[in-house]
């Protein structure tokens, strides 16, 4: 894509082709504007292209072989370990890191602070993605999976967690649909849909803060049905589920931090001013947060072992591990972050975001694999569940992409002003000048 | 700027009484306390008489029409395998519903355990499906119903027991397999299931659960010196159906020593009581938040019409 802006062509912004003064079809705007030949073009010259390809050539037949063969071929879950990597980092991973949506939509919708809108759009399809991926997960890791709708249709246990999961992520899911849909109604031309969300734009947040509240929590409470299976320093009755939830939210912000950074290195010509300008701010602002929240996790881990009075674990191998996970994935990003933020380092707060990601990942499989049945035996997942797990993995990557390429997220879409002005009953203020001003006035209307 | 404000109070605030109204069953579910059916069956396992013959897995097979084992069933060799690097003694799986292992307890005889499912009074897989496919019959066995079962396999995780199996290798028809009592060939009518009908020993005592608990208590107080002085399933994890005495302690014949008097649920009360008052409070307290913000940012900002503009929406 690169070579092809040099060349003077700009990728799609709005319904108009600036040049020729046409509007776009459809299909011009899945192109991104590009001939097929072009687009073709530079998508086989994209040498990540074909690390995905393989990929996907190895991953695709073997999902195949385990929906015709069952699941015993291509895991080593077992009668002891029901949930292999397909749970463990699928559903347990990818949930937590998805918690960006929620997190930004509060900040920016109940808190009005507005100055984190540049990436509030790609923190809230982080999210959507996460989770719907999550589902795909689940969904090769399912016994059954065309059961799926069954505790929402079929037959009913109202007191389970894992009923609670269920619903929760099926309604959080639409309420994240709906808030992304704004951008994808900005890029179909269809402004009375993007009018309709905005103006419930604050009720789906607040549902979103609900939902997520709960079944991030649940995930955690999931693991009180096991208490004896799990390492003690693991597992805390009372505050398994305020451990994950309150993890989830450095998770969530760090992944917006890890996602923003690739896009800005890997495809700045679909940025516009708006989000590059801001970034660097933005990222530092998401650092601070994830550091407030990480302290207040490592205190309440902490607080954890004190109450069940697990002191004595920690001198132990597990012990070891426990303490480095908390070193490596808490106690280390929250020194980078406050580095970061009092030199006005944005490069060292990027790193700190890695690590804390992939510090919750780490607490993430030590929960649901490495630590559970900690007195039975050490179970190591099947070849080909890792290949699987990261095919899952690359078609996030190609889903994700595809959506950034094309939906106004992380730039804005260029709207025909009479028509989007028609509506406003306040008028705009001509002294604004900041770049983000069309894009701020357009996703004000409702 | 009101009128926008009070409307979205107004939406977000039937989204948070709906979600209430969503709320209030899980919560009458979760709460209260089960001891179990007053007149349900249990069996009394008594480790001390049992030879090991492993007839009761047989008759397991075959009343449960499940396929022949590798090795036939007087083959005494399976007491020498061992799984997962030496640490696990056979357990059960999707083609054997009971198995007997042998302990070598230090300065004591051979002891043999069966095992199978305990038949909780609050089962932990039941509590944990989020389909309900399990039911606690009155009589006192746990049962599963395949036709509902999704596979995530979250009561595999809640047994505290670990003895639910799956069907790994089926692609279409995989379910949960365990033991169920016999509840359709022979609880239901009155009878014991297959494995007590054929213990040689009777070393496999069946009735009324709290009837097995004084034979128990009064085989304890008659052999001094012959068991343990306890019965375990009697008070553990919420009390189960199957109940055993044993002539050693329990940890050096395969039982967790300590899983607790709580059922399994109780662990999960804590959390599934918050639920309904996230639901309830949340809504009010965000758009109170969202007010607040909102007004602050409006005062703030008064002299600069554009913020105010940017709040007015």
């Amino acid at each position: 894509m690169k070579h092809l802006l040099e060349y003077g062509i700009e990728p799609v912004d709005s319904h108009v082709n600036q040049k020729t003064d046409k509007s776009w079809s459809i299909k011009d705007k899945l192109l991104l504007g590009l001939t097929p030949g072009q687009y073709l073009g530079q998508a086989l010259r994209n040498p990540f292209n074909w690390i995905l390809a393989i990929i996907l050539a190895v991953g695709l037949p073997l999902i195949a072989y385990r929906y015709f063969y069952g699941l015993g071929v291509v895991t080593h879950s077992s009668n002891d370990y029901p949930w292999g990597l397909f749970l463990g980092f699928g559903l347990f991973c990818m949930v937590p890191l998805s918690a960006s949506g929620f997190m930004l939509g509060t900040a920016v919708e109940i808190f009005g602070r507005h100055d984190f809108e540049p990436i509030e759009r790609l923190a809230l399809l982080n999210g959507l993605l996460g989770y719907f991926f999550a589902v795909v997960y689940l969904l090769v890791d399912l016994g059954q999976p065309w059961r799926l709708p069954y505790p929402m249709f079929v037959s009913f246990g109202p007191a389970a967690v894992l009923f609670l999961v269920a619903w929760h992520v099926a309604t959080y899911l639409s309420v994240q649909v709906a808030e992304v849909s704004v951008a994808f109604f900005e890029w179909i031309g269809w402004l009375g849909g993007k009018r309709f969300i905005r103006r419930i734009a604050v009720g789906l947040t607040v549902s979103g803060i609900i939902l997520s509240t709960l079944h991030q929590g649940a995930l955690g409470a999931l693991f009180n049905y096991a208490p004896g299976k799990i390492h003690p320093l693991w597992y805390s009755a009372p505050f398994q589920w305020i451990h994950f939830f309150v993890s989830a939210i450095p998770a969530g912000l760090c992944m917006v931090i890890v996602v923003s950074t690739i896009i800005k290195k890997t495809m700045a010509w679909r940025c516009d001013e708006n989000y590059l300008d801001n970034l660097d701010r933005c990222t530092l602002g998401l650092a601070k947060g994830a550091s407030l929240a990480l302290i207040t996790y490592l205190v309440i881990k902490f607080i954890g072992v004190a109450h069940d009075n697990e002191w004595a674990y920690l001198a132990t191998g597990w012990g070891a591990w426990f303490l480095l996970e908390m070193a490596i994935g808490v106690v280390l990003p929250i020194i980078l972050f406050a580095y970061a933020v009092r030199h006005q380092v944005v490069k060292v707060a990027r790193w700190g975001a890695a690590i804390t990601v992939f510090g919750i990942v780490l607490n993430r499989l030590n929960t649901a694999l490495i630590t559970f049945n900690w007195q039975l035996y050490q179970e190591i997942p099947h070849l080909f569940e890792v290949i699987i797990a990261v095919t899952l993995f690359a078609i996030y990557v190609i889903v994700y992409r595809f959506l950034l390429y094309r939906l106004p997220i992380l730039y804005s879409w260029k709207e025909q002003t009479e028509v989007a002005f028609s509506t406003e009953p306040v008028s705009a203020s001509p002294t604004r000048t900041i770049p983000s001003q069309a894009y701020n006035m357009s996703r004000n209307i409702d | 700027m009101s009128g926008i404000s009070r409307r979205r109070f107004l939406a977000a605030s039937i989204a948070g009484c709906a979600a209430t109204t969503l709320a209030v069953p899980k919560k009458a579910l979760a709460s209260g306390a089960f001891s179990g059916y007053p007149d349900s069956m249990g069996v009394l396992v008594d480790l001390s008489r049992c030879i090991g013959c492993r007839s009761c897995e047989a008759a397991c097979n075959e009343e449960q029409n499940l396929p022949a084992p590798a090795l036939p069933f007087n083959d005494k060799s399976v007491f020498d395998q061992t799984f997962h690097g030496g640490t696990q003694k056979r357990r059960t799986d999707e083609n054997a519903y009971t198995v007997v292992n042998r302990y070598n307890p230090e300065g004591s005889e051979p002891v043999y355990r069966k095992f199978q499912c305990n038949h909780c009074a609050e089962p932990a897989c039941l509590s944990s499906c989020f389909v309900n496919a399990y039911t606690k019959t009155p009589e006192g066995a746990v049962i599963y119903n395949k036709n509902v079962c999704v596979g995530c396999r979250t009561c595999m995780v809640a047994c505290p027991f670990h003895v639910p199996a799956y069907s790994y290798s089926s692609a279409f028809d995989p379910a949960i397999k365990k033991c169920i009592f016999c509840h359709e060939t022979r609880l239901k009518n009155g009878l014991p299931p297959a494995c007590v009908d054929i213990c040689p020993q009777e070393a496999l005592t069946f009735g009324k659960r709290k009837d097995l608990i004084k034979i128990a208590n009064q085989r304890i107080q008659t052999n001094p010196g012959r068991y343990i002085n306890h019965i375990y399933g009697e008070n553990e994890l919420g009390g189960t159906s199957w109940m055993y005495l044993s002539p050693v302690p329990f940890e050096e014949v395969g039982f967790d020593p300590n899983p607790g008097n709580e059922p399994i649920i109780s662990h999960v009360k804590d959390f599934l009581s918050t639920v309904p008052m996230v639901l309830a409070i949340w809504p009010a307290l965000f758009v109170g938040f969202h007010l607040l913000a909102k007004k602050q940012d409006g005062h703030d900002h008064d002299a600069e019409k554009q913020h105010e503009e940017e709040g007015a929406e």
